[in-house]
């Protein structure tokens, strides 16, 4: 399997590890084809992405893509669209391969129940 | 940094001696060994030298050998060759859930030419029941093809049971020895099979060179036409060079291999006894199985396989691991599937492979990292 030298370099060096405790928005997501499991935590203040956290039982790539998406998310707003797409994702990380697509649709599948969960606590 | 290979189940570096044996046979040797003249001749000695000493690590005679171009167009050529020239007599072929792809894939270009095969299960040791295999004979069964060693947990196959009830009810029994080949003791008659394939480049030949034993007057029609070589049984000029490093790779692994298997055993008890003593939640595949020595497939529960051996290659430690998901498909090993790996440990496998210049040294290594590297994976 191959991969870009930002997936190498994530996986090296993944960011925001952990999980945020009294998060206001929480997600675990899972494909049960492969396996990966990604949690992701976010504090989020005013609708804006302040702190996000992520853990994942998961390949290099679901690695490296749930540490991007934390980098991506924090500072942007929770409105109505996704503060974050599987496109972006994949494009940040310099191109996953048809394989490896999925981490970063697992990756968006996270951000948006994160944000859904963030909603719901706020009675929306 | 420190480099270690282990991943010989892979494949094998060329040992200096082979390289050695080979060479002359490139550029000074070089004839075509079907010539009359003397370059012709040169090269036929070599073959049949090599042929030689491929025979006696399988104690056959010698003409019951054949070379190939590896053992992947060994297993197409008799599973696929015996169909052929079988057909009239059945249409069924019996394999294994865990045999290499070169089995399957071969098996299931057969189905779509109307062939049926039962594809039998192993138990969670990663065994064939002979009795399962017996009892999925039909009338029209034509071969059954039973790994010896299985190349992800190295688990060794009862073949000489099987192929004892298989060839009682008069059908054809193929064993694909690659990973058992010139690594543990495989007399043919002992084992009382048909065929029989293996490679070159598992047992420090190089890449390209392989072949097949078969039981004469065997039936099987030729994948390959277009000469006479190899009796018909395989057209195409022979790769001499490769086979006199063949040939040579045999010479060696004849001299040592009870006091090799010994010393790998010792090392692979050292390894899975330091896993143990070191890591939580760990599970052995096959442990309780009749194994290769040089073959250890560790699952960790809660650690992903592919991330173990990205981070095992960035401390110089090479191996596979048995998830398929970095092979480029979703699915778990078809193997750890077979044999019912519990859910938590099926994407965490690892093999590591032992091979000649596999160190105790190399071991404790391994040994000293990897709790972090497991601990690591679970943290993120």
């Amino acid at each position: 399997m191959k991969y870009s030298d930002t997936v190498h370099e994530h996986f090296d060096n993944p960011r925001n590890i952990g999980v945020i405790e009294h998060p206001d928005g929480v997600a675990e997501v899972s494909n049960p084809a492969c396996g990966d499991i990604m949690h992701l935590t976010l504090r989020i203040v005013d609708a804006r992405i302040t702190e996000a956290k992520f853990k994942t039982m998961g390949c290099p790539a679901a690695i490296a893509a749930g540490s991007v998406t934390t980098e991506l998310l924090i500072g942007r707003g929770v409105g109505e669209s996704t503060p974050l797409t599987r496109a972006e994702v994949n494009e940040s990380l310099g191109g996953l391969s048809p394989q490896k697509v999925h981490t970063s649709v697992l990756a968006e599948d996270a951000v948006k129940a994160a944000v859904r969960d963030y909603h719901r606590r706020q009675g929306k | 940094m420190r480099y270690i290979y282990l991943d010989h189940n892979a494949t094998t570096p060329v040992l200096p001696k082979v390289l050695e044996a080979m060479l002359p046979y490139q550029c000074e040797a070089f004839g075509n060994p079907s010539s009359v003249h003397h370059y012709g001749r040169r090269a036929r000695v070599a073959v049949d030298d090599a042929r030689d000493s491929v025979a006696e690590v399988l104690g056959a005679p010698a003409s019951s050998v054949i070379f190939s171009s590896g053992g992947t167009e060994a297993n197409n050529t008799i599973i696929k060759g015996v169909a052929q020239a079988r057909r009239e007599h059945g249409r069924h072929l019996v394999t294994s859930q865990i045999e290499h792809p070169a089995v399957l894939d071969a098996c299931a270009a057969l189905e779509r030419q109307g062939y049926a095969v039962t594809y039998v299960p192993v138990d969670e040791r990663g065994l064939v029941d002979p009795q399962a295999v017996r009892d999925s004979l039909t009338d029209q069964t034509i071969l059954v093809s039973i790994m010896v060693a299985n190349n992800e947990v190295g688990t060794l196959q009862p073949i000489a049971d099987i192929a004892r009830l298989v060839r009682e009810r008069g059908v054809l029994m193929h064993t694909d020895a690659v990973q058992a080949f010139g690594k543990v003791s495989l007399a043919v008659e002992d084992l009382g099979v048909d065929f029989l394939s293996f490679s070159g480049h598992k047992i420090y030949a190089p890449k390209g060179i392989g072949g097949w034993y078969e039981r004469s007057p065997a039936v099987l029609q030729p994948l390959l036409h277009g000469g006479h070589q190899e009796r018909g049984r395989r057209s195409g000029t022979e790769n001499v060079p490769g086979i006199a490093a063949l040939g040579k790779a045999c010479a060696i692994a004849a001299g040592d291999m009870t006091a090799e298997e010994e010393r790998q055993r010792q090392l692979q008890q050292r390894f899975e006894h330091g896993i143990r003593e070191r890591i939580g939640e760990v599970r052995i595949q096959g442990e309780k199985a009749p194994r290769l020595p040089s073959t250890t497939n560790v699952a960790f529960g809660g650690a992903e396989g592919e991330a173990l051996m990205m981070s095992l290659d960035l401390q110089g430690v090479a191996i596979s691991t048995g998830s398929a998901c970095s092979s480029g498909s979703l699915e778990p090993s078809h193997v750890l599937r077979a044999m019912r790996v519990p859910r938590p440990y099926l994407h965490g496998a690892l093999r590591f492979s032992l091979g000649r210049a596999t160190t105790a040294d190399d071991i404790a290594y391994v040994l000293d990292i990897l709790p972090g590297i497991v601990a690591q994976a679970r943290g993120v």
